[in-house]
């Protein structure tokens, strides 16, 4: 690979530009291999000189078997270095403080006044992830104080799948429709404002996974669901021009958002009472279920939903 | 960045090495004395360093010997154990023991994953596989919560048996988060330190709630 030449190769470096690791890699690559390649030169004439036989030929090709391989490593981990570089386009959006996350956080719920002035949507994606993995962390524990034990591989791939793919779906849906519609907001801004959006739907399902009235949800879905999707609503609304186009586009966004809390407060649930009945049969009625292993905290739990769900059903 | 363009690959050490500290340039002598040794040497060695970084780990004082020399067969032998003794927790075991042991499997080391990704990302100066290594490591409370848990389950499933097990998992669970933070923080500038415990904290929170709600049939 060009040794022997002080001047860097433009056209032999890997295609990933603009790491200066890879600057560094091949420099020193071809530094050492200039090194190398005297000290074979010059240890090759001292074996010359010498008559070794096979063990002198079994040493040079060693020599020559193992430099190969340490070059074929070098060039294998400048081509890991260069999976780096391409972790580096995501770092400008990972690039915030504690308290600019605990405040983009309480803002996610207050929705904003001044829809004339299109409003500013801060291009970050760490809170709106950990925001998912959080929410994914809240269903499986409203799984399990459901207990549903028995399909708890597929619960947790469609936990996992279920707010993945909501965030991404949906935000790269409305992102279509925002085209569409004119609106001034780029991808990442979408996703960023969608993520923050989930807070809402985190806080109500956390606490009504804990304590089971549906009145209590309905509440929650209403005043806090219904916060959050009126600070996206208004923030879309500011950067849309048009009465129609400011229609399509937050109507939509706000009965996807809304629907989705819905689904993921009763689609749970009716998973569980699915599994239940399969187990114990149809003909006991579901307020006389006795759990038998589980603990007797959320047994009562269960018990109590359970009644709740055959009341409004 | 000397440093790094030194990466040196050693053949007889598959999943043990030095990656930001740049070692010298090995002679042939060296890596022939280390392939001519006997295989109990280099079992031995191995399991040493394993039980050193045990041990760092239970006693998590601010050392970087778990950094310097990472290794992934602690995390493996611990993410087994943890999947085989959570198996057998489900109704039908004849055809839910698969997809668990793969879950626990999926869970520790894509969770672990996303954590280094994700303090990389924040600007962390640790490098990929030593952080893996930590996570990994730290999940070793976990394990014994989870094994004092079975044993606890032996005995009986009423609500002492719970309290019980709720105590040790919780207590477990802390104590993993503050061993890794302790030694992934370091790596971290000073003012973001919060936003990478927090990702660690759901990792072992999910974990934890895992063994907490094991209910062997």
């Amino acid at each position: 690979q060009g040794g022997g030449s002080a001047v860097i190769d433009m056209e032999n470096m890997d295609d990933t530009s603009g790491s200066s690791f890879e600057d560094m890699g091949e420099m020193h690559q071809r530094m050492k291999e200039e090194e190398e390649a005297e000290g074979e030169a010059g240890a090759a004439e001292e074996e010359d000189g010498e008559f070794l036989g096979m063990k002198g030929l079994r040493g040079q090709l060693g020599r020559q078997v193992a430099d190969q391989m340490w070059q074929v490593g070098k060039r294998q981990a400048s081509r890991a270095f260069s999976l780096y570089a391409n972790i580096d386009i995501l770092r400008p959006y990972f690039d915030v403080e504690p308290v600019q996350v605990r405040a983009r956080l309480l803002e996610s719920m207050i929705p904003v006044k001044m829809i004339n002035f299109p409003q500013k949507i801060a291009g970050e994606l760490y809170g709106p992830l950990m925001l998912v993995f959080t929410l994914v962390a809240i269903l499986l524990h409203g799984m399990k104080t459901s207990d549903t034990i028995i399909r708890e591989g597929t619960l947790m791939g469609t936990a996992i799948g279920t707010c993945f793919g909501y965030w991404l779906g949906v935000s790269s849906f409305i992102y279509f429709l925002a085209y569409l519609c004119n609106a001034q907001i780029t991808m990442v801004q979408m996703l960023s404002l969608l993520g923050y959006g989930l807070f809402g739907h985190c806080i109500t399902l956390f606490v009504t996974y804990n304590i089971h009235f549906h009145s209590l949800f309905y509440i929650f879905w209403l005043g806090v669901g219904g916060l959050s999707t009126l600070r996206m609503v208004a923030v879309l609304v500011s950067r849309t021009v048009g009465h129609t186009q400011r229609l399509i586009l937050c109507g939509t966004l706000a009965a996807l958002h809304m629907l989705f809390l819905l689904y993921l407060h009763f689609a749970y649930h009716k998973v569980v009472e699915g599994i239940l009945d399969t187990l114990e049969g149809p003909n006991v009625p579901p307020f006389q279920r006795v759990a038998r292993d589980i603990p007797v905290v959320s047994s009562a739990v269960l018990n109590t939903t359970a009644k709740a769900v055959a009341l409004t059903l | 960045f000397a440093g790094l363009a030194d990466v040196s690959i050693s053949e007889d050490l598959p999943v043990e090495g030095e990656i930001t500290v740049p070692v010298g340039s090995h002679s042939p002598d060296e890596d022939y004395s280390t392939l001519d040794e006997p295989v109990r040497d280099t079992i031995m060695r191995d399991l040493k360093a394993v039980g050193k970084k045990f041990i760092h780990v239970m006693y998590p004082k601010k050392s970087s010997a778990l950094l310097r020399d990472w290794d992934l067969w602690g995390p493996l032998v611990l993410c087994v154990s943890l999947a085989l003794m959570l198996q057998g927790g489900s109704a039908d075991s004849k055809d839910d023991g698969g997809p668990q042991f793969a879950e626990v499997f999926v869970i520790i080391w894509f969770g672990a994953v996303v954590i280094t990704l994700n303090s990389k990302l924040l600007g962390g100066t640790i490098s990929f596989f030593q952080s893996l290594c930590v996570l990994g490591y730290c999940v070793l409370p976990l394990t014994v919560a989870m094994l004092v848990c079975r044993l606890v389950l032996l005995a009986g499933s009423g609500t002492v048996s719970f309290i019980i097990r709720l105590i040790v998992v919780v207590a477990m669970f802390g104590w993993s988060t503050l061993a890794s933070t302790a030694f992934l923080a370091d790596s971290q500038p000073p003012n973001r330190k919060a936003l990478v415990v927090y990702p660690i904290f759901l990792f072992y929170f999910v974990i934890s709630w895992m063994i907490l709600t094991f209910t062997p049939q």
